[in-house]
């Protein structure tokens, strides 16, 4: 019973509510994110795969430019971004802070960063499918959704998972600027208070979270690979 | 009808102008199987894709069914695929569709039949190549020779007047190369579809072709009849293709022939000739003896022919190589 008692006496400092609710903000920063990112991302994959070198729409210029912007903001460091982010968020969201002040950074953070990886999913693609598309008197959007989008779509599936799981670290990053969330927690109470017990619990949140989120994506990926 | 007039591509590398097809002037005659050989890099392939424009050529005019294909505009250019098959060495079938989904894909794209007109029309193509229980399957779980038919059901699908070879049956093994070669001839009778076909194989002319053109170095060397390019090949590239195929090396025979007595003769027979008991009757008549040193009996698509090397000794040479020459026979003297 000591020992019982001595462990829940550990976690003393952990409120559930707090806990419950941290979990349901990163959630929605997690799940809003991720949607705008794809949104943004895959089209902009797309158009970097097609304007790449020796691709059907080469276009040297456009090619160089979006590489170059996609270049810039995965150079950046997050927590940067975030911080230059702010003026431009209040005007689209209003706020700087919450979970709608945190998701126009997470977005514009994860989005080259899906891009570059949906861009190599197509260049994965043989490029014997897409001459047989054209052959077929497919137009490019023809091209696009019926064979390229399918036939890369295990890789596609990765790139979410991949980027789903790095925008669960970048959740917690924005902690920093006030966004609320397990990050937020685990920086405000469990670093700054020194209350490990809160520390720990987060931290095994999070850890959960991304081990669903690698096994869902795994399954997809397993799901549509017909090789 | 598929007409190259003066058509040629030059690839820019580096600023320079290699050219992968020197001008060329060709026709291909509708309902044919017209081969194309050539080693790799010989400009075939550049030529295929010339014909649906999957390659834009730098400059002449391809005109298929009086169609000018060099002068069609975006749109136009995508209606005209879509009455053009083309199958391939590796098959390029999406792997992420069944083999029904495959070859219901030309028909979506064209969207012009409904989803049951589809159905009909993929079942219909699926029994042809004979994959009809495999409809429900993806790629990775069929063979080679599989795949192939499920390529050629796609490629068929839209009714193509045309059909495009591109090395279709390189990546397969020889019995399976047979039975799609069969399956090709087959449709070409069944469809009076114009099949272009490339290859680097003499084997695969000789089953199939009508017409065979030999390229190398960017240019046709050699064209004409199956029959004739293949038994008598002038051009050194088409030489090496034929020896290739029936495994024989001239030189080497030529020294083998050397301690031989007598004349050496090659007679070529073609058709109804190879049945004719020629050889016994002209020995007979003239006193000749003879001895076969080399030759081969074989079909060169529907035609039968017979190629023998022979020594002649005695008799009366010159009234046996006018009985020959009589006899519906090419003769040619080595000796």
């Amino acid at each position: 019973m000591d020992i019982l008692q001595g462990l829940l006496g550990f976690f003393d400092n952990v409120d559930g509510y707090e806990i419950w609710r941290a979990t349901l903000d990163t959630l929605l920063m997690l799940g809003g994110s991720l949607f705008f990112t794809v949104l943004l991302g895959l089209p902009l994959g797309v158009l970097l795969f097609f304007t790449g070198p020796r691709q059907l729409f080469e276009r040297r210029g456009l090619y160089a430019l979006l590489s170059l912007v996609v270049n810039v903001l995965r150079s950046l460091p997050f927590i940067i971004l975030l911080i230059v982010m702010i003026p431009f968020t209040v005007l689209l969201t209003g706020t700087s802070l919450g979970v709608a002040g945190a998701i126009p950074p997470l977005v514009v953070g994860a989005t080259p960063f899906f891009a570059r990886l949906v861009e190599t999913a197509l260049r994965e693609v043989d490029r014997g499918i897409i001459e047989a598309t054209q052959a077929m008197g497919a137009s490019i959007r023809q091209i696009i959704f019926h064979a390229l989008l399918p036939e890369a779509r295990p890789g596609i599936f990765a790139a979410g998972t991949v980027t789903a799981i790095t925008l669960v670290s970048y959740t917690a990053m924005a902690g920093v600027v006030g966004a609320g969330g397990l990050g937020d927690l685990a920086i405000r109470f469990g670093y700054q208070r020194f209350q490990t017990d809160v520390m720990l619990v987060t931290v095994v949140l999070l850890l959960i979270l991304v081990q669903i989120l690698q096994s869902v994506g795994d399954k997809l990926v397993v799901h549509f690979s017909r090789k | 009808m598929i007409e190259f007039q003066s058509v040629y591509k030059n690839y820019r590398v580096a600023g320079q102008d290699i050219p992968a097809l020197q001008p060329t002037n060709l026709r291909i005659e509708p309902g044919q199987i017209f081969g194309l050989i050539g080693h790799s890099g010989a400009g075939k392939s550049t030529l295929l894709r010339l014909i649906n424009r999957l390659e834009p050529c730098s400059g002449g005019r391809i005109l298929v069914d009086g169609i000018e294909v060099t002068a069609l505009d975006a749109a136009g250019l995508l209606g005209f695929r879509r009455q053009v098959g083309m199958i391939f060495q590796h098959f390029n079938l999406l792997a992420s569709k069944t083999v029904a989904d495959n070859v219901a894909l030309p028909l979506k794209l064209a969207g012009e039949l409904s989803g049951k007109q589809i159905q009909q029309r993929v079942s219909e193509l699926l029994e042809r190549v004979g994959l009809s229980e495999h409809a429900q399957r993806y790629p990775a779980q069929l063979s080679g020779g599989q795949k192939q038919r499920v390529g050629i059901a796609r490629a068929l699908a839209t009714k193509p007047k045309i059909l495009l070879c591109d090395e279709a049956t390189s990546a397969l093994d020889p019995q399976t190369t047979v039975q799609v070669l069969q399956l090709l001839a087959e449709i070409n009778r069944e469809l009076n579809l114009t099949i272009v076909l490339i290859t680097h194989e003499m084997d695969v002319i000789r089953r199939v072709c009508d017409r065979v053109a030999v390229m190398d170095g960017g240019a046709i060397v050699e064209h004409g009849p199956v029959t004739e390019v293949f038994l008598h090949p002038q051009h050194p590239t088409t030489k090496g293709f034929v020896q290739d195929a029936e495994q024989i090396d001239e030189s080497e025979q030529r020294d083998d022939f050397a301690h031989v007595p007598g004349r050496i003769l090659r007679l070529t027979f073609q058709g109804q000739a190879t049945y004719a008991p020629l050889l016994g009757r002209v020995a007979r008549e003239t006193g000749v003896d003879y001895s076969i040193l080399a030759g081969r009996i074989d079909h060169i698509k529907d035609t039968p022919y017979g190629q023998l090397t022979l020594a002649l000794t005695g008799g009366d040479f010159a009234a046996a190589l006018a009985r020959f020459d009589a006899g519906d026979v090419h003769v040619e003297v080595l000796r």
